[in-house]
């Protein structure tokens, strides 16, 4: 159980009416974005159990929405965001499901446009979110820390060379995992950091060998 | 304890008797002390801890005012116009226990019914029970004229009182009831109002721990899945049940179960309670006939 603070407990400011299935809603949908980088063209929401359920009834789908489109949990935009004019240019979709298998407030959320990605995640309460799927990798992202994610060629040696690429500018590294989808294929690595990252040190290691995809994620405020 | 209060107050505390050993040996009060360690823990000034503080009282104010002159439903369509009720009522005839009684529960009332038709709320300590902390804290601060600077003090100590509880047990009504949400608005409620009308550390303790002690066994069972059945409502009465609380805490009546342990009770008597109570909406008020039927007419079958 993450532990709360003070401030945890007299906040967030947020539009109700439930923190997992608004306010978390609307966190998935912002980090979503800040991993996808891009307004999307057209973006696929899928709903399953609790989410699916009664997730109308506590506006999941707009929170989803209005994250994407990068509001933030106490917009007051976000109850009247289908009509809003900031939604007009984005295809949007929604479907639900019945999956016991999957965690009951979670989400897939499929991202077309310059490219295309698919982002699962949970909504694991009191406003606390977690990321757990980018595209094939399994990841594992709050949003409570910055964080680099890396999909590179699995081979010996990437992760100490990426990391003391970090150690170069100063950078404290939180935590750090790694997923691959088989032996000397592509492979992926979740770094959280303490403190921001420049963008020079993110294109210097876009630059390393065997490299094939990187990207900054900025937490959540 | 051998370490110097005074110039470190990075410590965690995390048991009541702690909070009230360290108010007594430095002399301090409850928000003093949470002030302190909030800003240590962060590394900001304590001025930086009341502006947070200050923005979540402005963003309670702002909800009981908007509540106040809405009458919208939900998406549901179950609630929404029973403050507007209230004050119809109150404009001819008054509450029974006067001024004081009648803006405590139209506040309730009112932030709760913003929170359901997805006004901006603040989720203290979350949104099902946001009313309860704000309703007594404004109603309170309004009809006595207490300073702003005396209100975020009040917050604090709810704050901290909130804080300590969820080191035992997490304030969701899926791990632990409906007392762990809206039994920990109405203890901190409590601490807040008794820090304002100028209760001891003592006081404020035993007025939390007399309103949660009072509120354990309460169960999460809302109809529909929705927070609103019997959410919405449940707001207003905690909100008094704290009144009651502190009423006696100044008193000098004291909670003869301390607080630490009302809490282990609340987290051993939530783990034992089934799940089918814990917002899973499978028994209780959820399965009742109407409730049932109230579901179908939302979600169809
Ligand atoms: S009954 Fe359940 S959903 Fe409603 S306020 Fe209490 S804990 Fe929250």
């Amino acid at each position: 159980m993450k532990k709360s603070t003070l401030f945890d407990i007299i906040s967030p400011v947020m539009a109700g009416p439930s923190s997992s299935h608004t306010a978390g809603a609307v966190r998935l949908g912002l980090l979503a974005r800040n991993i996808y980088k891009k307004v999307p063209h057209k973006v696929v929401f899928k709903l399953y159990n609790s989410y699916a359920h009664t997730g109308k009834g506590h506006g999941t789908d707009k929170g989803l929405l209005s994250g994407i489109l990068g509001l933030k949990v106490d917009d007051r935009r976000i109850k009247d965001i289908f009509n809003n004019e900031i939604s007009e240019n984005i295809d949007y979709k929604f479907e639900y499901y019945d999956n016991f298998r999957r965690h009951p407030n979670s989400v897939d959320i499929e991202l077309y446009g310059d490219y295309n990605m698919k982002i699962s995640g949970d909504s694991v309460g009191a406003g606390e979110i977690l990321i757990t799927k980018i595209n094939d990798f399994n990841v594992s992202l709050s949003g409570n820390y910055n964080t680099l994610i890396l999909v590179y060629k699995d081979k010996p040696g990437m992760i100490s060379s990426v990391t003391s690429h970090l150690q170069c500018a100063n950078i404290n590294i939180a935590s750090l995992s790694c997923d691959r989808n088989a032996k000397g294929q592509d492979a992926s690595m979740i770094i959280c950091i303490d403190g921001n990252l420049d963008a020079d040190i993110v294109q210097s290691i876009e630059k390393m060998d065997d490299i094939y995809f990187v990207t900054y994620v900025e937490k959540l405020g | 304890m051998w370490k110097n209060w005074d110039n470190d107050m990075d410590i965690n505390i995390s048991t009541f008797e702690q909070l009230y050993n360290v108010c007594i040996s430095t002399n301090k009060q409850i928000y003093e002390v949470a002030q302190e360690a909030m800003g240590a823990s962060e590394d900001i000034s304590v001025e930086q801890v009341r502006a947070f503080a200050l923005r979540s009282l402005f963003a309670m104010k702002e909800a009981i005012d908007s509540g106040l002159n809405s009458k919208e439903l939900s998406l549901s369509g179950m609630c929404g116009d029973d403050c507007f009720k209230l004050q119809q009522r109150y404009k001819n005839e008054s509450a029974m226990f006067g001024k004081l009684f009648e803006k405590i529960i139209e506040y309730a009332l009112a932030t709760s019914e913003e929170n359901i038709r997805m006004g901006t709320i603040v989720a203290c300590p979350t949104a099902g029970s946001c009313g309860i902390l704000p309703a007594v804290l404004v109603g309170v601060s309004r009809e006595y004229n207490y300073s702003e600077n005396n209100q975020i003090s009040a917050l604090i100590t709810a704050g901290e009182i909130g804080r300590i509880i969820s080191v035992k047990v997490a304030l969701a009504g899926a791990v632990a009831g409906c007392q762990a949400e809206c039994g920990t608005a109405s203890a901190m409620a409590a601490a807040a109002v008794c820090q304002l009308r100028g209760g001891t550390v003592k006081q404020i303790l035993n007025a939390s721990a007399l309103a949660l002690k009072n509120l354990l066994g309460l169960t999460c069972d809302p109809v529909a899945g929705l927070v609103e059945v019997p959410c919405v409502k449940r707001n207003p009465f905690l909100a008094i049940h704290a009144v009651t609380a502190v009423e006696l805490a100044l008193s000098g009546i004291e909670s003869k179960i301390p607080f630490d342990e009302v809490v282990d009770s609340m987290a051993q008597t939530g783990a034992l309670m089934s799940p089918m109570l814990k917002e899973s909406s499978q028994a209780g008020l959820a399965t009742t006939k109407t409730g049932l039927k109230i579901k179908e007419n939302i979600f169809g079958k």
